[in-house]
């Protein structure tokens, strides 16, 4: 790739959730239909960390038994079990610890208690870093957030943790809130491809009629190389026309990110993060809409937010 | 707007463009492709520094007319604004190379038919002309009413009246303010003797040059270059000569060698469609056998492992574990950075990062290959690269001259 910067492999397992009607979860591993020539795959968690391994990322992560949170029953208990003797097995097969970091994927569902025993487990095998996993599926916002928190207060401060699958700005202030330091998510690509900008006040549709005459950058706050050069009514004829259009959707909503990570970034370092976080919300709920589950994750995290419940005088 | 030529070699010259704008280009030159004023794949904050004359790019009016209107471009001041390609030529060309069928429709005496991105329609006089002068082009041609050679006699001479009478309107049209920048269209199909009168009937007009038009629609290539010759014959030497419609290398060479001064070309986007990188060599000291990996070429020219001297397959597996470049040597971003197997592994991960690198490649190989034209004429050895070029594109077979390109 010739990339000189960090890298982070996944393992394999949100193939299971993604492809499920393909996938046969046993104590050995997790047997594919291969999406190439249907011949059966099967994925153990040597496997998955022998190729990580070959692969050479900075951070590797478990292969974890992962189920959809909205699955209830027995069948979330037994992937958190698994996930956690899965976790020995990733260890064992692990053969660059001093240079590639595994992360341990904390599942349970939605089940506090599930989720408590896998966090203890994990913890006691002291990895470099943790990641929350089996959310971002579709669960409800109140159900996720709570999840998010429990495992942000079971885990060691002085290690990373890594919410995946999150990448609404709005889920990620939320959980940087609460405490978690990384996350991942197509979402920043794939909706410039649909023609979606992210700004910020929330999401602009380029595809509507009136971006054909409005003539301004995309975010007038925003100094990436889109949004110097070009206006949105440009940009509405190219959005799902031209594959120029997705690419430079993409380039400026990926900025947009990065901003967004520089800024909770600074803001924390410069003792002014409560302020970024009115701020934020502010922007993105103008008339003090500010959903409930934001607002009880808030108080959970410390953070006024009183003042975006007022709507913004015009 | 100033043309000189400043070399010969036969009928093929190399002159001097420089553009209203200070932009000077070394012509025969290529024009990069576009679509509503952007590369189609080619990042534009690339396009600076993808090669150093990667500095004028062909646009297509018809992307003009809706979507964006025109009324968009014009208040972004010009489509150099619009696309952020200031620094850049953007030279106006009616015919539509990626996307436009010549199908020799019925034209009435106001437009002809183009395709558009609300299907076909025909683009009027007053239309084209305020999208041109909306665009502010360096370079445009006037209205063509472009017809294949196989087309009847009555209607092929009715294009030449058409396109003639077009180009006085659109003359009349123009924003005085931007200077002299139109190219007179030359039309004429299956005829010489209407080819001859097109081209005398344009060359009286008070324009910057002329556009070529009526090829790369299946004629035969014998009659291409009898209908090359025979226009330009009529037309003045000391202005420039654009001609659409030909693209691949052997076109280009036949275009220069009768005396055309820039081109807008998709070969290299052609190659980068079908996840070819164009590998042919450009210096005539290169041996014919590849300096790479020095390989005989297989019996079956190879096809099977996607190995040939002009281009390379790299969704071929013989790429997923060569770890050299797509050209050793070339200083093109793609090159300096990657090798074949990692443009293989992105195929078939179906990656669209493959046909950025790819492009940029493949455009820079070809600039390239421009550049080797105009030094081979100002060695006065143009004749010499024509012919080593396409003796060396099949293996040292004797070569047909008459046979058409296949790419």
């Amino acid at each position: 790739m010739n990339w000189p910067r960090a890298l982070l492999t996944d393992s394999g397992g949100f193939q299971m959730v993604s492809l499920l009607h393909l996938a046969d979860i046993t104590e050995e591993g997790v047997t594919f239909q291969s999406p190439v020539d249907g011949k059966p795959m099967l994925l153990t968690p040597e496997d998955s960390i022998q190729i990580q391994n070959k692969i050479g990322a900075d951070i590797i992560m478990a292969l974890d038994d992962v189920v959809k949170t909205t699955t209830t029953g027995p069948r979330v208990e037994e992937a958190m079990y698994r996930t956690l003797r899965w976790i020995d097995r990733c260890i064992a097969a692990h053969s660059r610890p001093h240079e590639q970091n595994l992360f341990g994927i904390v599942q349970g569902g939605l089940d506090p208690q599930l989720r408590d025993i896998c966090l203890e487990g994990l913890v006691a095998r002291n990895l470099p870093g943790y990641a929350i996993g089996g959310l971002a599926g579709g669960e409800g916002k109140d159900a996720f957030w709570r999840v998010v928190a429990q495992c942000t207060a079971g885990l060691p401060e002085d290690k990373p943790r890594y919410v995946m699958g999150i990448g609404f700005p709005l889920d990620i202030v939320v959980c940087t809130a609460l405490g978690a330091d990384m996350y991942d998510c197509v979402y920043p690509t794939r909706t410039a491809r649909f023609g979606s900008a992210l700004v910020s006040e929330g999401v602009l549709r380029l595809t509507h009629a009136a971006m054909a005459t409005d003539y301004r950058p995309l975010d007038s706050s925003c100094t990436c190389m889109v949004c110097k050069r070009y206006t949105r009514a440009y940009l509405h004829t190219l959005v799902t026309k031209e594959a120029m259009g997705s690419q430079l959707v993409s380039y400026h909503n990926i900025s947009h990110m990065m901003q967004l990570s520089r800024n909770l970034h600074s803001s924390i370092l410069e003792g002014r993060f409560p302020e970024f976080v009115q701020s934020f919300l502010q922007k993105q709920f103008p008339k003090g809409d500010v959903p409930d589950w934001v607002c009880n994750a808030m108080d959970v995290a410390g953070i006024d937010i009183s003042m975006c419940r007022i709507p913004q005088s015009a | 707007m100033e043309f000189t030529v400043r070399a010969c070699s036969g009928h093929g010259r190399v002159g001097s463009l420089r553009l209203a704008s200070g932009l000077e280009f070394e012509t025969p030159s290529l024009l990069m492709i576009t679509r509503r004023g952007l590369p189609v794949v080619i990042p534009p904050e690339m396009l600076m520094d993808l090669h150093p004359d990667s500095r004028a790019c062909q646009f297509t009016p018809m992307h003009f007319l809706e979507d964006p209107l025109a009324a968009v471009v014009a208040k972004a001041g010009g489509v150099h604004k619009l696309a952020s390609l200031t620094g850049f030529a953007m030279v106006a060309v009616a015919r539509d190379s990626l996307g436009n069928e010549i199908a020799g429709e019925e034209a009435s005496n106001l437009g002809a038919s183009f395709e558009t991105s609300s299907g076909r329609r025909i683009v009027g006089l007053e239309k084209y002309m305020e999208v041109v002068n909306a665009c502010k082009p360096d370079l445009w041609v006037s209205l063509p009413d472009e017809v294949p050679h196989w087309v009847p006699e009555k209607r092929n001479r009715e294009s030449v009246d058409h396109t003639s009478q077009w180009l006085d309107h659109c003359l009349s049209l123009q924003h005085a303010e931007h200077g002299n920048r139109c190219l007179g269209v030359v039309v004429g199909a299956g005829s010489l003797e209407e080819r001859a009168r097109s081209a005398e009937q344009a060359a009286t007009r008070n324009v910057a040059g002329f556009s070529l038009a009526g090829f790369g629609l299946g004629e035969d290539v014998a009659q291409r270059g009898f209908h090359l010759e025979v226009a330009i014959a009529k037309l003045p030497n000391d202005k420039l000569r654009h001609v659409c419609g030909l693209g691949s290398p052997e076109e280009v060479l036949q275009a220069v060698g009768a005396g055309i001064d820039l081109l807008d070309s998709t070969y290299p986007y052609m190659l980068t469609k079908e996840c070819l990188a164009m590998t042919f060599p450009l210096k005539m000291e290169v041996p014919l056998r590849n300096a790479d990996r020095d390989m005989q070429p297989t019996p079956d020219h190879g096809v099977a492992s996607g190995f040939s001297l002009a281009k390379v397959n790299l969704r071929s597996a013989t790429y997923g574990i060569d770890e050299t470049p797509l050209v050793t040597g070339c200083k093109c971003y793609t090159c300096k950075r990657h090798t074949k197997v990692y443009i293989n592994q992105l195929l078939n991960s179906n990656e669209t990062l493959a046909q950025t690198l790819l492009e940029i490649h493949n455009t820079y190989h070809y600039l390239e290959f421009f550049k080797a034209i105009r030094e081979s004429i100002k060695a006065d050895k143009f004749h010499e690269f024509r012919t080593w070029f396409t003796s060396q594109r099949v293996f040292g077979m004797t070569y047909d001259v008459s046979e058409s390109f296949v790419a």
